[in-house]
């Protein structure tokens, strides 16, 4: 492994998402997020004080859950950001022929596919960093306002958009755009519906549909990652009542953290090995 | 250790069930200039690709620069301008050949002295600062060929370097070639422009259905002479004798064609003709051409149509 070869195709990378003002559009529509989240958040904030605060509990209930609605919005914003952005960079290459002068260069064929794999979690982080590091900053200064557990919400956010930059990577290395593109976004809404029947199991006591959510987090941990970072920010006493739609019934384990790393590790290693005897 | 910067013994690649590149078998000299010629779909660009690394053989094996095909550091001191050359058409002229030349392990001023010495030999300094998406299909080409060098190679893969390129385009290419011959790089050259090869190689090979069939050494024949004759009442005794004087007769009703190594074998020709008793009406000697030995060789099956 070359780290100077890796970093080359790291800044390639950064340079080709800001060149073809794919960093100009994220942080303008990050922005009108922004803008149209802190709206919302003044008009509760009216509503709440208007309607005259019972006590700092439900004011903390409904500023909690209106900036989860928020995290949320920006969690689905990233899932589609690390599908959407790295989908062709490796397929559409080797269809154009572009990779072929790269890989005729003396470079291994992991340092193209690790580089890229670099550039575009730095990318995605950094656009999950500013839409929900703006979603808890508008929070705190018009409503004076934090979530707990904020830390570990980002990192299982963080965690679960590596989990989709790598699967759309890793797909880009044997499949043809379009395809991957389908098959990333079919196992994300896999993992989505999943989850939901696993909800509907801890509610009814259905044990069968609770096995179903959970054999659908192992294939995909997306959603899985998403409602354990919910569940950690919010107060206790929330998640148990299961007050809000991001209070899950049924809080998936650590040993999910533990799986997605794993599926991270092996997806990657699948790409490697998949890239390596690619014809191009 | 090899003489040879690139040889390969039996190289074979087959996808599904077409077999792309048979049995090739090849050797390229230090400081030579190797033409590769071949109807379309003989394998070429397979071959190429198979040596590069690009590619895995289904069979066979290879050495580039003394090491195993697809070695890494072999990598470094070899360029390669593919035929459709594609690049990153966000960058421009100059950030093309800086990408590249840090690929090649370049960097500081070693690599940009060579990326302003190299855009001016392809006469793209002018262009250099804009993005290649306002290029040219030639000066993309250019652009290409100089990425191609950037690592001052011991040997140089061109495929096709020409297409596309107007005249002067062609001439810069070629005096490039001669020039990196001059330098003592090999230079592969895969082309099908027959006058191109003829102008710039020492030697070329014809590959049909991925085989090595012909090696032909140019130079080495230019008192060759094509002959063409029109004339009345040739007998197969008359056309035995014309047969013998050369090499390739073919006689078509009143006109026939053979090749001969040299002028001297005019004079005998007209001399069988005449004295055979048949009416001499023309006799045509031309030098003979690439591209007549590559029709001879490929056969009039491989032509389209």
């Amino acid at each position: 492994m070359t780290t100077s070869a890796i970093l080359t195709i790291v800044e390639m990378t950064l340079h080709e998402a800001a060149r073809r003002r794919i960093l100009l559009a994220s942080l303008v529509c990050g922005c009108a997020f922004l803008l149209l989240f802190g709206i919302g958040q003044h008009f509760v904030l009216a509503d709440i004080e208007h309607q005259g605060a019972k006590g700092m509990l439900r004011r903390g209930f409904i500023l909690n859950f209106f900036t989860l609605a928020g995290l949320y919005s920006v969690n689905f914003l990233t899932v589609m950001s690390a599908v959407l952005l790295p989908v062709d960079t490796l397929s559409g290459e080797i269809a154009s022929g572009v990779l072929q002068t790269v890989a005729s260069k003396p470079i291994a064929r992991r340092d193209i596919v690790l580089g890229k794999w670099l550039a575009y979690v730095l990318v995605v982080g950094s656009y999950l960093m500013l839409l929900a590091g703006g979603v808890l900053l508008e929070a705190r200064l018009l409503a004076d306002f934090q979530l707990p557990g904020v830390g570990r919400g980002l990192a299982l956010m963080f965690l679960e958009s590596i989990v989709l930059v790598t699967l759309s990577i890793s797909g880009g290395t044997r499949l043809s755009t379009v395809t991957n593109g389908v098959v990333a976004f079919g196992l994300y809404g896999l993992a989505f519906i999943g989850s939901w029947v696993e909800q509907v199991g801890g509610f009814t006591g259905n044990v069968g549909a609770r096995d179903v959510g959970t054999v659908a987090s192992l294939i995909m941990p997306s959603e899985s990652l998403w409602q354990l970072a919910a569940h950690h920010m919010q107060p206790p006493v929330m998640s148990q009542l299961n007050l809000t739609p991001f209070s899950p019934l049924s809080v998936p384990s650590i040993a999910m953290v533990y799986w997605a790393v794993g599926y991270i590790v092996v997806l990657l290693l699948v790409a490697l090995r998949g890239f390596s005897k690619r014809p191009l | 250790m090899s003489s040879y910067l690139l040889e390969t013994h039996g190289l074979r690649k087959r996808f599904g069930d077409k077999l792309a590149v048979a049995d090739l078998s090849l050797a390229l000299r230090p400081g030579e200039v190797f033409g590769f010629l071949g109807p379309n779909g003989a394998g070429k660009t397979t071959s190429l690709k198979m040596i590069l690394g690009l590619l895995e053989p289904s069979g066979g094996h290879g050495l580039l620069l003394g090491k195993p095909l697809g070695d890494q550091g072999a990598r470094a001191k070899v360029g390669f301008l593919p035929e459709h050359f594609r690049f990153p058409d966000w960058l421009t002229g100059r950030e093309l050949l800086h990408f590249h030349g840090r690929l090649y392990g370049l960097g500081g001023s070693l690599l940009r002295e060579r990326s302003e010495a190299l855009l001016a030999r392809v006469d793209l300094l002018d262009a250099a600062h804009r993005p290649l998406k306002g290029y040219s299909k030639g000066m993309l080409q250019r652009a290409g060929l100089a990425a191609a060098l950037l690592n001052e190679p011991q040997l140089v893969f061109l495929d096709e370097p020409t297409s596309g390129l107007d005249p002067l385009g062609r001439l810069l290419v070629r005096d490039l070639i001669r020039d990196l011959r001059a330098q003592g790089t090999s230079v592969f050259l895969n082309s099908h422009l027959l006058g191109e090869v003829e102008a710039t190689c020492d030697r070329v090979v014809f590959v049909k259905q991925g085989r090595v069939v012909h090696e032909h050494v140019l130079g080495a024949h230019e008192a060759h002479r094509d002959v063409r004759i029109r004339a009345h009442g040739m007998s197969d005794a008359l056309c035995v004798t014309l047969a013998s004087l050369g090499e390739g007769f073919v006689r078509d009703g009143d006109r026939a064609s053979l090749r001969v190594d040299g002028d001297s074998r005019l004079p005998q020709i007209a001399a069988a003709i005449v004295n055979s008793g048949a009416a001499l009406f023309e006799l045509d000697a031309a030098p003979a051409s690439l591209e007549q030995l590559f029709l001879a060789v490929m056969g009039t099956e491989q032509r389209p149509g």
